[in-house]
């Protein structure tokens, strides 16, 4: 499938229904270990992301995700905003001008993305946080993209990776973040933050089919 | 002259640390950025961002900040900021408090940044004076000794001179050009301490701060 603009668009449309549709339990998920805002920030984010895209959607897939970071960067607000705002960044930058992204092109954004909440976060795998879901996404996306997979495929394993990355942190310890003041406390609850990020990745994968 | 930029997530907290810093260092731009600029308790992007263009006079800003997401919001406006900017991991009051007194001082980014830095207190480089050693007794006749002021009064008064001071009371020894370190001292008023100063400006140094006592720290 081609994956242009406009359905890079309606891909971040149908994210901002599934976080607003999800906002309860991401608060939910938060007031456990967190400061309870994950849900609440990130349908904030995401609904004002829809009136910039009904404003004036870009015209290459590029173009959208630098907007979303930049919406996301100055609307989301605690940990969240610049998180997931240098992921958008990143894959944006990564992604360049083209005019449509293949499997490749989609695995390679992947990537800049993690390296992106890396550098910003400073979590490894293991911390409890969202680096939990993105890494094992990223190695899932880019081994499917090396076999010749396509948009729809990449996507589709690394939200099944993300899954099973965000399941993982259910018995962990928090090492960063608000849920780290926590300590032994932290344990036995999923990550907000690992949660959204295989809701985001479902929802792309379950576009691009 | 460094600007300083205070970033929490709570705006009175901001606002608190920017007035106590700004008490001590008058000429310092202290811009405090705090809360999600919806009211509640966050950081803000664009927020932190025109904080730190505001502080900006052109020699460069440095940035402190509270608790996690508040340095990511604070690297994030850093890197897209026009100026030189440096966000530091320091302990909130404490550093901008020996920030602004070294920014009031003259001193450059790098040193306006450590000073934040080494505030923790495990960071403190003791000053050795030798060779030709100026000495002199001082009495402290104002009410409150060497308080947050005076002690601010006296770390810019020595900031610019090629010389190290140091203050003992007791059996304490401080740096003299480090306001926390002078109120580390503890010195109350009716305090004797003891100035001694080595270097090229030693005589000078200790000049200022005989001058500086018997103004009383302008009490």
């Amino acid at each position: 499938m081609e994956c242009t603009a406009e359905s890079v668009a309606e891909a971040m449309r149908a994210v901002a229904a599934v976080v607003v549709e999800h906002r309860d339990e991401l608060l939910r998920l938060d007031r456990e270990i967190g400061d309870g805002d994950h849900g609440e920030n990130m349908a904030r984010g995401f609904t004002a992301l829809v009136s910039k895209l009904d404003g004036h959607a870009p015209a290459s897939p590029g173009g959208v995700l630098r907007l979303v970071a930049t919406t996301l960067i100055s609307t989301v607000g605690g940990a969240a905003g610049p998180l997931y705002g240098t992921a958008f960044l990143r894959a944006a930058t990564s992604v360049g001008d083209v005019a449509s992204m293949d499997g490749t092109v989609v695995a390679k954004a992947l990537r800049a993305a993690l390296e992106g909440v890396v550098a910003r976060g400073k979590a490894e795998v293991g911390d409890k946080t969202m680096v939990d879901a993105l890494t094992p996404a990223v190695a899932a996306a880019e081994s499917v993209a090396a076999s010749g997979g396509g948009v729809a495929e990449v996507l589709s394993a690394a939200a099944d990776a993300a899954e099973l990355g965000a399941d993982s942190t259910v018995p962990l310890v928090a090492r960063k973040g608000r849920a780290s003041y926590l300590g032994e406390r932290s344990a036995g609850h999923l990550d907000p933050g690992a949660r959204s990020t295989s809701l985001l990745l479902r929802t792309f994968a379950g576009r691009a089919r | 002259m460094i600007g300083l930029v205070v970033v929490s997530h709570s705006r009175q907290l901001a606002f608190g640390v920017a007035e106590l810093a700004g008490q001590m260092a008058p000429s310092v731009k202290i811009v405090p950025s705090g809360g999600d600029g919806m009211g509640g308790l966050g950081t803000s992007y664009e927020a932190v961002g025109e904080a730190i263009s505001q502080a900006d006079s052109g020699a460069g800003v440095v940035v402190l900040f509270d608790l996690g997401s508040a340095k990511m919001v604070a690297d994030m406006a850093a890197e897209e900021a026009a100026g030189s900017v440096m966000v530091v991991d320091a302990p909130l009051v404490e550093g901008a408090v020996a920030a602004a007194v070294r920014a009031q001082g003259g001193a450059g980014l790098p040193e306006v940044a450590a000073a934040a830095v080494s505030a923790g207190g495990g960071g403190q480089d003791s000053v050795e004076v030798g060779g030709d050693v100026v000495r002199a007794e001082v009495s402290l006749t104002n009410s409150v000794g060497l308080h947050a002021r005076p002690a601010a009064l006296v770390a810019r008064a020595l900031a610019s001179l090629d010389a190290a001071v140091v203050v003992r009371f007791g059996e304490e020894e401080a740096d003299a050009k480090s306001v926390l370190a002078l109120m580390g001292l503890g010195a109350p008023g009716g305090a004797r301490i003891e100035v001694a100063a080595s270097g090229a400006d030693a005589a000078e140094a200790v000049r200022r701060v005989e001058e500086l006592a018997a103004r009383r720290f302008d009490e």
